[in-house]
């Protein structure tokens, strides 16, 4: 029986994933600062505790209870390390690093530990887990709380990286990012939570490792990651007004990235864009432009753009994160400078 | 505690099959025969035995860089692991891990590790999912006075005593980290005291009696068993070789490391049992004879394994990738 597509947001398209994989297999875990929101103590079963300090996890606690909705403390190395180890003994972990910048208290544990296991042991281990993390900057939040980062994860073999930039495609990838054998980093903007989308019901999957056309056009390609999908989205619809019609790819998954997807567009439209939040220094923008023009360089009728953050870390003050954030209108002029 | 004569045998052949593989070890790799480093555990035999004694392969232990006793302890097979050693693709990983990762998650050994410290978070996990799933495991975590002092180390006690996971923390204290005496590195002088600071109970014990440490071990592995929590161990040792093979031992002396022979775990034990009716002196020939065999067929087999493909390199690092 089809249940129609409903509207949900991406903050609840996570929550009903993450409900619906639980419900599923008993082997998946949550873990994470403040996930259960304190209602970990017990005599403090709050409907309304916190599920994480945006709460996408709220209510999963009150439904799957204490032991498969852990709470921890401020202890990054001790938590995301415990994922690996639980991931390589059975369970199906997903620990959430809170903010990605996080990462650098528990690096060895993401990089020596739990990327390295399978292939130091001889492909005799699997570590089946998922980092769910917060990204981006619009928050105001400043040096430590609003990086993208995903590129330095990318760089690293054995892990898996996942950026959804729509609720349909978040719950179908986080789906398929609990059930895959591998240790998935996924990556959640924080400026996403709020945003509406169709989601369909029920068992959802969005194979990894395939990209999307988010906005089919033959005269420039277009490939953008996370938010900066709807930023691209955006900026297509104001040089459509001028005749210009632009394919927006989003990759949505970033390792492994479906290059196929991105190749096949850029030999028809013959220009490429690639949008990045990141930082722009060996980042998914420069590894995209070096598919391309490795791959496909007779194909190109211009060089290549690409629109980044700058090479700093994210600011504090409004017009400085503004500033340092990539805009409709940047997009737009990068696609112009192709024509 | 009351030992068996079966129990007194399989810690004695153990122990004798650890320090034989141990000695084999430093004579292959100063005659070049393994790639890499090696860090031997002679000396500590007791600690990993004493320990191990009460695991079965569905309990799991996290190891160091000083791993083989932890392995040989945990029933990991000689072969496979000699092969891992000289690189061959009929080791434990396949030659992909080497000494400083060697591991057997069939058995429950979830590898030796190259990062100090890098461990207890994997153990707390391993209870984790015993804890979970219900299966009964414990989660025994093997790590060295050094790595007494990583984060990961006290924030892994601390999660597994809030959790109540079934884990129990043996710090093998050899009194150096590296070069650096304990004395120097340790703002505490007993590392088991610091069990306090995570409500759970800590046992400090004579590394060299190996009876000691099957004792205090006994109890914590009982404890967290039962669901009480985990523990912690001091077990005080002392390595025979260098940090690593091929390490001039300029920081301590050959006196210190003589008197430590003078009880040495093996010999002690063989002497203790001895007087207890468990072990006699042909029992402790014959251990010696088998062990030194097994380490030549340890060997046989690493030697007739095949060196991996070079484009072996490129798998194992995902189940699937695409």
């Amino acid at each position: 029986m089809a249940v129609a597509v409903r509207t949900l947001t991406f903050r609840e398209a996570i929550n009903e994933a993450l409900a619906q994989e639980m419900e599923r297999d008993p082997k998946v875990v949550l873990m994470g600062e403040d996930v259960a929101g304190g209602a970990a103590v017990p005599g403090f079963e709050r409907e309304d505790a916190w599920g994480g300090v945006l709460g996408v996890t709220k209510g999963l606690v009150q439904r799957f209870g204490r032991e498969r909705v852990l709470d921890t403390p401020i202890s990054e190395s001790a938590f995301i390390g415990a994922a690996v180890g639980a991931a390589a003994t059975g369970l199906r972990p997903v620990a959430e690093l809170m903010f990605v910048d996080f990462f650098g208290v528990c690096m060895d544990q993401i990089f020596n530990q739990g990327a390295k296991l399978r292939y130091m042991f001889g492909g005799k281990a699997a570590v089946p887990m998922v980092i769910r993390t917060m990204i981006g900057a619009g928050f105001r939040a400043a040096g430590q709380h609003s990086g993208c980062h995903y590129s330095v994860f990318t760089h690293m073999p054995g892990l898996k990286c996942v950026v959804p930039s729509t609720p349909a495609d978040a719950k179908g990838l986080l789906a398929a990012a609990i059930r895959d054998d591998d240790p998935v980093m996924f990556f959640e903007h924080k400026l996403l939570y709020d945003v509406q989308g169709d989601v369909p019901p029920g068992d959802y999957v969005v194979e990894l490792g395939r990209a999307d056309v988010k906005r089919a056009g033959d005269r420039v390609t277009v490939v953008a990651i996370g938010r900066m999908v709807h930023l691209a989205l955006e900026a297509a619809e104001t040089v459509a007004a001028d005749g210009v019609d632009v394919e927006v790819v989003d990759p949505r998954t970033i390792s492994p990235l479906d290059e196929d997807a991105i190749l096949s567009s850029v030999r028809k439209t013959r220009r490429l864009v690639v949008v990045d939040e990141d930082n722009p220094r060996c980042s998914m923008a420069t590894d995209i432009v070096a598919l391309v023009t490795t791959q496909a360089f007779d194909d190109l009728d211009a060089p290549p753009q690409m629109v980044t953050a700058p090479h700093t870390p994210v600011p504090f003050s409004p017009p400085l994160e503004d500033f340092y954030v990539p805009t409709t209108e940047k997009i737009g002029n990068a696609i112009r400078a192709t024509l | 505690m009351q030992l068996s004569r079966e129990t007194a045998l399989a810690i004695y052949e153990r122990m004798a099959l650890i320090r034989a593989f141990e000695e084999r070890v430093a004579k292959l790799f100063a005659d070049g025969r393994i790639p890499g480093f090696v860090h031997l555990y002679a000396g500590e035999e007791a600690v990993a035995v004493g320990v191990c004694s009460h695991l079965n392969d569905s309990d799991y232990i996290t190891s160091t860089h000083r791993g083989h006793g932890h392995c040989i302890a945990k029933g990991v097979p000689l072969g496979e692991m000699m092969a891992e050693l000289f690189g061959r693709s009929g080791g434990s990983c396949k030659g992909k891990g080497g000494s400083m990762h060697i591991a057997d998650v069939s058995r429950g050994m979830l590898g030796a590790n190259g990062i100090v410290g890098g461990g207890p978070p994997l153990a707390a996990g391993a209870g984790l999912t015993a804890k979970v799933l219900g299966t009964g495991a414990v989660a025994v975590c093997f790590f060295g006075d050094g790595a007494a002092e990583q984060g990961t180390t006290h924030e892994a006690m601390n999660l597994a005593a809030i959790w109540k996971l079934p884990v129990v923390f043996v710090c093998e204290n050899n009194q150096f980290a590296e070069s650096t005496p304990v004395s120097y590195h340790c703002a505490a002088t007993s590392i088991a005291d610091r069990a306090a600071s995570y409500n759970i109970p800590g046992f400090s014990v004579d590394g060299y009696d190996v009876i000691a440490v099957y004792e205090a071990a006994g109890e914590a592995i009982a404890r967290a068993r039962r669901a009480d929590g985990p523990a912690l161990i001091e077990a005080k040792t002392w390595r025979y070789f260098g940090h690593f093979e091929g390490d001039q031992v300029t920081y301590r002396t050959a006196e210190q490391t003589a008197a430590y022979r003078e009880h040495d775990p093996l010999t002690t034990f063989a002497k203790q049992a001895g007087e207890r009716g468990l072990l006699t002196e042909e029992d402790v020939d014959s251990i010696h004879q088998n062990a030194e065999r097994e380490v030549d067929e340890a060997i046989a087999i690493a030697e007739a394994s095949p060196l991996p493909a070079p484009d072996e390199a490129l798998t194992d690092v995902y189940v699937a990738y695409r």
